[in-house]
């Protein structure tokens, strides 16, 4: 596939303020004290997140003035079970921020309410790939636990530097040794994902895709010699090397580096939160990279009708 | 989701491709893009058609493959649009409802008015059956040529998909392959008809009827009479071996 900046960036950061979200809601109800200023960035950082997330999802359109019909099909489509779900949660955190900003706690139940809406948020945007069957990379498990994962980890590590920076050192003690784990979960998470592309065999060949069955079968002529649709969407058109580089730079930038630095903040006992902004600068282009892969490594079997001008 | 069992439609239209005879002169592609760039499924917009990176929407394409391997290959023609599957995964995937197919015909089509770009559906189709028409930024598809075959001001021989009446060779048939006495119908049956990519289970309602070597064409002696060209020979067996599960 061809990977969409728009797609990339609505998950990247949709997710990491689900995580967030996720990581605040657990403080709220492990009884964690978090102050009304750390409270209301925090919360307003997750907020911008989601809004810039659904401005960059709105961008994905075509006709993005007609995006509100896209609720309709939601016993259908994972889709536009993510379009309802996505405006849900983004309201419940709003409503978050007007109770931290009004000085009232945030009730048990809505914290819980929290954690379930970003739970099914990651199941929906992860199932709107996952249930493409033949699209073989994501139509795995795999592809849930990687982006539930991503965003739980970077969503963690989010609210740490934010912790950090404001002092918040219960919230951090509570939640570093979490962001740590998560990320080292979604590296094997995204390991494991990674080893199984490379093992995979396609399903679908030029002779099933023609029904022609010649142990010999080369496309001569794709029917066409300018540019369509097809040849677009479906091909990154990217070199083996470049391919590689941006492998290189989910492992280390993604997670390695980021690892490093809070096993670095761990070990030194420093709660400065250079630590884990370093580590937030590391994952931006990290998980970019990760989220690029994810796209270009999946296979459409509709490139095997489209491997030749002539 | 897109694996669920859908309803058994009683009238299914498709198209029957004999790639034994197609001579692959794109005459169903053009008249296709004449059709509908006209018709009510238009404009069907081609982007800088006279620039140096022209890009354009068809519902059609004629392709061209080698089978075997020399000297005995076997140039054919393959003419490739939408399916018309019977379990579309194009359709459960949309969000919007623009995506359906009717429960009339079984024709999968698109409502433009309702499409909101999005390309999901274009993403859930195996066979890249779906073109984006850059201009006015919807889905598009073959039709069927759904607002030709049922136009009643057209005479009763004309109303048959755009590609189907230009085919100078006859290797396009129209029809409903649910009635087991249509003439696609039969020739499925006889000439071991089958679906693309059966893999996927999407049960498509367009056939393909396979290249066989006619005898009369090969004379006693020559180099392809002891070894028959690999696509024809293979093409044979595989049908007759998949037959059961293709219809």
């Amino acid at each position: 596939m061809n990977p969409a900046f728009s797609v990339i960036s609505f998950t990247l950061l949709a997710g990491a303020a689900q995580g967030l979200v996720v990581a605040l809601a657990c403080a709220a109800l492990g009884g964690v004290a978090a102050g009304r200023g750390f409270l209301l960035v925090a919360l307003g950082l997750a907020l911008a997140m989601l809004v810039a997330g659904l401005g960059a999802s709105f961008l994905h359109l075509g006709r993005p003035e007609r995006a509100w019909r896209a609720a309709a099909m939601w016993r259908t489509s994972w889709l536009s079970r993510e379009v309802i779900v996505l405006p849900a949660f983004t309201a419940l955190v709003a409503l978050w921020w007007l109770l931290a900003w009004s000085g009232q706690a945030m009730p048990a139940l809505l914290a819980v309410a929290a954690l379930a809406l970003a739970a099914l948020l990651w199941l929906c945007t992860a199932q709107i790939y996952a249930c493409l069957r033949f699209i073989q990379e994501w139509a795995h498990p795999l592809t849930l636990a990687n982006y539930t994962l991503v965003g739980l980890g970077s969503g963690c590590v989010l609210a740490c530097a934010l912790a950090a920076g404001f002092g918040e050192r219960a919230l951090l003690a509570a939640a570093a040794p979490w962001a740590l784990t998560l990320t080292f979960a979604a590296w094997a998470a995204r390991t494991a994902a990674l080893l199984r592309n490379a093992g995979l065999k396609p399903k679908s060949t030029a002779q099933s895709a023609t029904g022609i069955r010649a142990a010999r079968l080369v496309q001569k002529s794709m029917g066409m010699s300018a540019g369509a649709f097809n040849t677009r969407e479906f091909f990154h058109r990217a070199s083996a090397l470049a391919v590689q580089r941006v492998r290189w730079a989910l492992h280390g930038l993604g997670f390695a580096l980021p690892a490093a630095l809070m096993l670095g903040a761990a070990q030194t006992g420093s709660t400065h939160p250079g630590w884990w902004w370093l580590a937030v600068a590391s994952q931006v282009p990290g998980l970019l990279a990760e989220r690029w892969l994810f796209f270009a490594q999946a296979r459409h079997p509709q490139n095997l009708y489209y491997q030749t001008v002539g | 989701m897109a694996s669920q069992p859908t309803e058994t439609l009683a009238r299914q239209l498709a198209l029957v491709i004999d790639l034994n005879v197609c001579v692959g002169c794109h005459a169903c592609v053009t008249s296709c893009k004449q059709w509908n760039a006209s018709g009510s499924a238009g404009p069907l917009a081609d982007q800088n058609p006279y620039g140096a990176e022209p890009t354009g929407t068809f519902f059609n394409r004629v392709q061209t493959w080698e089978a075997g391997s020399y000297p005995d290959t076997d140039t054919i023609h393959f003419p490739k649009s939408c399916l018309h599957c019977e379990d579309p995964p194009c359709v459960p995937v949309c969000p919007t409802g623009a995506s359906y197919k009717r429960k009339e015909d079984g024709i999968v089509l698109v409502d433009y008015d309702k499409c909101i770009g999005c390309k999901y559906c274009a993403w859930a189709c195996p066979y890249g059956a779906r073109e984006l028409d850059e201009e006015r930024q919807v889905m598009t598809k073959c039709t069927l040529c759904v607002d030709r075959i049922y136009d009643e001001l057209l005479p009763p021989e004309d109303r048959k998909p755009a590609c189907v009446k230009a085919c100078p060779t006859g290797a396009r048939l129209f029809g409903d392959v649910k009635d087991p006495e249509s003439e696609v119908s039969q020739v499925i049956r006889e000439r071991g008809g089958y679906a693309l990519m059966p893999e996927w289970e999407t049960k498509p309602a367009n056939h393909y009827l396979p290249r066989q070597v006619t005898p009369a064409a090969v004379p006693a002696g020559a180099p392809g009479a002891a070894a028959q060209p690999a696509a024809g020979a293979g093409a044979d067996s595989a049908t007759s071996a998949r037959s059961g599960g293709a219809r």
